[in-house]
């Protein structure tokens, strides 16, 4: 087991350098002036060559590649061309708001859309079962901010059951936030909830089909003890599975969601960056979501290999 | 492929495709034991009988694709939102035309939809609203398609080496979501039509090129590609005359996948700002600018959004109900 997480973080190191490159490359090389594509047209040459100089854009390539990545991993992000202040601790404090977000948004995810599928699983391919399956389905295809909106429009507008912002005011209690974070949690689950409820489905399908079930039921187990001791165990396999598969697309929907709401997160933070052309902020933050996300990756596969006995013991 | 009667590759039609079961089965025996070369008539026989085959085959998909609801729903849906990209400004009123006198009024006779804060009609804006998506979509998935197919034939094909970099640099486009890639290169490019759809087509490229990939590799080993190499084709012959004939029902599965994913990621992109710029009536830049408003005037944001679920929904149908059919 640990060899296997060894290996993996190994592989992980060269991803993360073509990864960094790749960043560089289309931040800094594929716009071809820097100074030009922050500054805009309607700028005068000495202005850009001015900024080219302050940005060190003048010197090689190779050299500027290797400062900004060695600066990356001492900590030293640089400085904000907006902010005019370190990048680091802005995009650290935006992060750890994110972190909260999303850790809030997968504690929903994760039940409900196992309570869901293995429901739907029990009773497979009556009407309450396609009725599942239909209405999850479309909650995941539909962009987060469409039912964003109207979730904010039920439950804020129209019952005032929720607050319409996201943060609560300065100087409430830590645990008042969780209360504004359900409604931008929401939109995040149905974002995942096809797929992870999917595949509780179909685990729970098969463990239905497997014979030490019909010796359960035979012997007279209850039908309580069936589902819990043994479907819902062995449809925790796959599900936990796809939730790994699916960290992209919550980091997507994070974007998202942050700036629908308004909330200082990662997201809110590098659309803003790209809005106002804040390079420095923006690659800092790009290359930090890469690696959450690569590491997001690995520990979806340990917890799978803890899952699964074959792979644990198989090293 | 057998239209053209080449006399090395003589089967190819019956073994391809999910309707190669029992009732065509007679075919393949037909010519199985016909030996490679100086064929005559009889093979000629053998293509027409093939061909003929591969006629029905698509009649009966389009027949079952015809009756099954999902599909059928999906389609209509996405065919009124077609039309009323192309002819919508005939039919409603002005989507850009500015009333002073109407500024957040409520759905009525004279507005359907009610009106945004500038006094616009939210009705005509929302049936206008589908052309951006409609442009950026089918554009990049063919992109996507195209380039997709492009390096996932070579990868597929050539093996080795040449796979091996190409998996490799793959992985490290995929080791970014979508969205922050797309934001990153938007914002240093600029925001027009034409970069989008080049900036959404190259980053769904490499989940496409995995795609063909797979079906390429399945595909090379069989008679017909052997029989191609053996007398002599260059492989760009091979990989674009022999096998991608045969790899088509795959990629059309893959290209609607993509479409409900470029319509999602379209829209997506210009709700965060990095698509079309106002006064466009497109439904993601709608929903961003009039989001304020939600409190006090929810319909210049909720038309809008059921407007784009439906659309996304629909090509979803589609994109199910091709699945179902061709796998059937």
């Amino acid at each position: 087991m640990l060899r296997l997480i060894g290996r993996r973080l190994l592989l992980m190191v060269p991803t993360l350098v073509l990864a960094s490159m790749l960043i560089f490359a289309l931040a800094e090389v594929l716009p071809g002036d820097v100074g030009r594509s922050i500054l805009g047209p309607y700028a005068t040459q000495e202005q850009v060559e001015q900024l080219n100089r302050e940005l060190g854009a003048d010197r090689p390539l190779y050299e500027r590649y290797l400062s900004w990545a060695g600066g990356f991993v001492t900590g030293d992000w640089g400085e904000s061309l907006l902010l005019k202040t370190p990048v680091f601790p802005v995009v650290m404090r935006a992060f750890g708001n994110s972190l909260l977000l999303a850790l809030f948004a997968l504690v929903i995810i994760v039940p409900t859309s196992i309570v869901v599928g293995v429901f739907a699983g029990l009773r497979r391919d009556s009407a309450l079962d396609r009725g599942i399956t239909i209405s999850t389905l479309s909650m995941t295809v539909i962009p987060e901010f469409v039912s964003g909106v109207v979730l904010l429009y039920i439950f804020a507008v129209w019952l005032k059951w929720l607050p319409v912002s996201a943060m609560p005011p300065e100087g409430s209690p830590f645990y008042e936030r969780f209360y504004y974070l359900i409604l931008p949690a929401i939109p995040l689950m149905f974002l995942e909830l096809g797929y992870i409820a999917r595949m509780a489905r179909v685990g729970t399908v098969q463990v239905l089909a497997m014979p030490y079930i019909r010796t359960a039921v035979l012997k007279g187990v209850p039908r309580s003890r069936v589902v819990f001791g043994h479907v819902l165990r062995n449809a925790m396999v796959p599900t936990v599975t796809v939730i790994g598969s699916q960290v992209g697309w919550l980091i997507g929907g994070l974007v998202v969601i942050e700036t629908l709401f308004v909330y200082p997160g990662i997201g809110k933070l590098m659309v803003d960056a790209a809005q106002y052309h804040d390079v420095v902020m923006l690659e800092a933050s790009v290359l930090l979501v890469a690696v959450v996300y690569m590491f997001a990756n690995l520990l979806a596969d340990i917890v799978v290999a803890l899952l699964n006995p074959r792979i644990r013991k198989g090293g | 492929m057998p239209e053209r009667g080449d006399p090395l590759a003589p089967n190819p039609a019956t073994t391809e495709g999910p309707e190669s079961g029992a009732d065509i089965g007679f075919l393949e025996l037909e010519t199985a034991g016909v030996p490679g070369g100086g064929l005559g008539e009889q093979q000629l026989l053998a293509d027409d009988a093939a061909a003929l085959e591969q006629r029905r085959q698509r009649r009966y998909l389009a027949r079952a694709l015809l009756r099954s609801p999902t599909f059928m729903t999906g389609l209509v849906i996405v065919l009124f939102w077609i039309f009323m990209a192309l002819f919508s400004t005939f039919i409603t009123q002005s989507p850009t035309d500015v009333d002073a006198a109407a500024i957040l009024k409520a759905p009525s006779p004279a507005h359907w939809f009610g009106t945004d804060d500038l006094g616009r009609d939210v009705l005509a804006r929302t049936m206008a609203g589908a052309r951006t998506v409609l442009i950026i979509a089918p554009l990049a998935t063919l992109l996507a398609l195209l380039w997709g197919g492009i390096i996932g034939l070579i990868a597929g094909f050539y093996r080795g080496l040449t796979d091996e970099i190409i998996m490799r640099l793959i992985d490290v486009l995929l080791a970014l979501p979508i969205i922050i890639t797309s934001i990153l290169i938007l914002s240093l490019l600029g925001k027009s039509l034409a970069i989008v759809i080049i900036v959404i087509g190259a980053l769904f490229t490499p989940v496409v090129s995995r795609t063909v990939r797979a079906a390429v590799i399945g595909e090379r080993e069989r008679e017909y590609v052997m029989a191609a190499r053996l007398r002599g084709e260059r492989s760009a012959f091979v990989m674009s005359r022999e096998i991608l004939p045969n790899i088509t029902q795959p990629i059309i599965v893959e290209g609607t996948i993509r479409l409900g994913y470029a319509v999602f990621t379209a829209a997506t992109l210009s709700f965060l700002g990095f698509g079309l710029q106002p006064p466009s009536p497109d439904w993601g830049l709608t929903i961003a600018t009039e989001r304020s408003f939600l409190p006090i005037a929810a319909w210049t944001v909720l038309f809008p959004a059921a407007a784009l679920a439906s659309l996304v929904v629909a090509v979803n149908l589609i994109t199910d109900g091709l699945g179902r059919v061709f796998s059937r």
